[in-house]
């Protein structure tokens, strides 16, 4: 075999052999990854996804900024437990907005992935402050200082215009309206006209945290109580070829 | 400088690398691990053909045994229906008051209904259906809708207070001192009379004074004896059970601020015949009526 004995080339020559090893490794990233971006069967597009409203999105932040995925999943496989103890499994296309996804890989905590609206929001503010006052067997540690923790959502608008930079649909007119929209979602008193206007009828406007003032409380469980509830799975038949 | 190494008769032929006079032997590798390494190429390719794999134009292979994780997990959940039909159908057929009669189909509603518990409500409840702060006791027989096997059935699909549900159980305590329906020094009276209802008052003096607020301001939700009212969800303050607690601060705290217990309504994630599992494992916890 000719082209065997011609192998002595690479292995003498150092440079050629890191060129040709990359060649291969690229060959080979392409086949297995390329084809996920064309292949119409892993692309899902489902009703009712929408690009998170600027209060649900500093919950985001705050999210990642707490480090809760490193204890918490966000995405159900499908398997018959997991589907009976968390709901519906996850789909691709739910996490369409995020950036980066939240799927994570470690569950010390129990997935998130459909934890918006199994809570009531006082439920939620317990649970923050002292896990262990309704879970005793918890081992979650303390996040009452997000209570106290007031935010104006100043940055938000930017945080968003990243996002559209990335893909995120967020028009001009919801990045201008971001900071207006942050405080009126969080104030049921005030005037979200233009908040449901822009990102939908079924958006949650509570005092989450039932405090006077936006702190980062009512951002986090403003996105938690949304969580998985955007795609209605009683009118959406699965593919099964996926 | 270097020395031909030394070749023994027998050595198998050296592979012809050298490398500052050091040679390889071209040891053949075992036939075993040959063979074994062949399968696993043979086993690939025969993988990529019986499940889905290859990428090609608009859509993978999808493979000979035509396996897919949706559909395996469809078949899997409705094979454990399939199999508990019969007895969820008679668990929806059966009178909720019916179910503790049959025997067969109370054991199964409890223990379906204790999953259920424990996947469900017991984050707030309790994982002992104990309570906490703020999230009733479910084992006493202390009810604020009521605690016979339709009122928790009512109460678990609809929940409480909720913006979800139409018809979830709706009351609203006012915030009296919040909303200033009552000065300071009269909540500090009515207070003292609520805990003497149960217990002690911090400061007898004040008790006759707030059983008079008490008459013209709570006993409409509360009775004039404080037991309360499960049709609108207004505790019985006569007893000694408390669900926020009944100290003289907390009971200030709730006078002054209110309070607003929301549940979740649980028909939009429950089947029918999961709550009425849970209603019949809640009504036997030992509380029930």
């Amino acid at each position: 075999m000719a082209i065997l004995d011609k192998h002595k080339i690479l292995e003498t020559n150092a440079t050629l052999l890191l060129v040709c090893s990359f060649l291969v490794v690229t060959i080979g990233g392409l086949v297995q990854i390329a084809p996920l971006f064309w292949l119409e069967n892993t692309i899902e597009e489902v009703e009712g996804m929408r690009p998170y409203t600027p209060l649900e999105m500093a919950g985001r932040e705050v999210y990642l900024r707490e480090g809760c995925y490193v204890c918490h999943s966000q995405m159900i496989r499908p398997m018959r437990d997991e589907v009976e103890r968390y709901g519906h499994y996850s789909l691709a296309a739910e996490s369409m907005y995020d950036h980066p996804f939240q799927w994570g890989s470690k569950r010390t905590g129990p997935d998130l992935a459909r934890v918006g609206g199994r809570y009531s929001d006082e439920w939620h503010v317990d649970h923050l402050r002292n896990p262990q006052s309704v879970v005793p067997e918890s081992v979650m540690p303390k996040y009452g200082f997000l209570e106290t923790t007031m935010i104006d959502g100043k940055y938000i608008g930017d945080i968003m215009a990243t996002n559209a930079i990335l893909g995120v649909p967020y028009t001009e007119e919801m990045i201008e309206a971001a900071q207006a929209d942050f405080m009126a979602q969080a104030d049921p008193d005030s005037d979200y006209d233009g908040l449901l206007e822009r990102y939908g009828e079924d958006i949650n406007v509570r005092n989450f945290d039932g405090q006077p003032g936006v702190s980062e409380a009512d951002a986090l469980i403003a996105y938690l109580q949304m969580l998985g509830t955007l795609v209605d799975f009683s009118t959406f038949t699965p593919d099964a070829s996926r | 400088m270097s020395k031909k190494s030394q070749k023994f008769d027998g050595d198998p032929n050296t592979t012809g690398h050298e490398w500052d006079g050091i040679e390889e032997f071209d040891n053949p590798m075992p036939r075993w691990w040959l063979w074994t390494f062949y399968l696993t190429i043979i086993w690939g390719i025969g993988y990529t053909i019986a499940y889905p794999a290859w990428p090609l134009i608009n859509s993978a292979t999808a493979g000979v045994l035509g396996w897919s994780t949706r559909a395996d997990v469809a078949n899997e959940i409705a094979a454990v229906e399939e199999a508990n039909a019969p007895i969820n159908a008679k668990l929806v057929d059966t009178e909720l008051t019916e179910i503790s009669a049959d025997a067969d189909l109370n054991s199964y509603a409890v223990s379906a209904g204790s999953a259920v518990f424990k996947t469900w409500c017991a984050q707030c409840h309790g994982s002992g259906a104990a309570g906490a702060k703020g999230y009733p006791n479910l084992l006493d027989d202390d009810w604020l809708w009521g605690g016979s096997v339709e009122d928790i059935h009512f109460t678990v699909t609809h929940g409480i207070r909720n913006e979800e549900n139409e018809d979830a159980r709706y009351s609203e305590m006012p915030a009296f001192g919040r909303d200033e329906l009552l000065e300071e020094e009269e909540i500090d009276q009515v207070v003292n009379f609520v805990m003497s209802l149960s217990g002690e008052a911090q400061d007898a003096s004040k008790v006759e004074a707030g059983s008079v607020i008490f008459a013209d301001n709570c006993a409409s939700c509360h009775m004039d004896d404080g037991t309360g009212d499960r049709s609108q969800g207004a505790p019985n303050l006569a007893d000694a059970i408390w669900l926020y607690g009944g100290d003289y601060a907390t009971l200030t705290e709730t006078v002054t601020n209110s309070r607003y217990g929301v549940m979740p309504p649980w028909n939009a994630r429950l089947s029918e015949a999961e709550i009425r599992a849970v209603a019949a494992y809640v009504h036997q916890l030992g509380g029930g009526e």
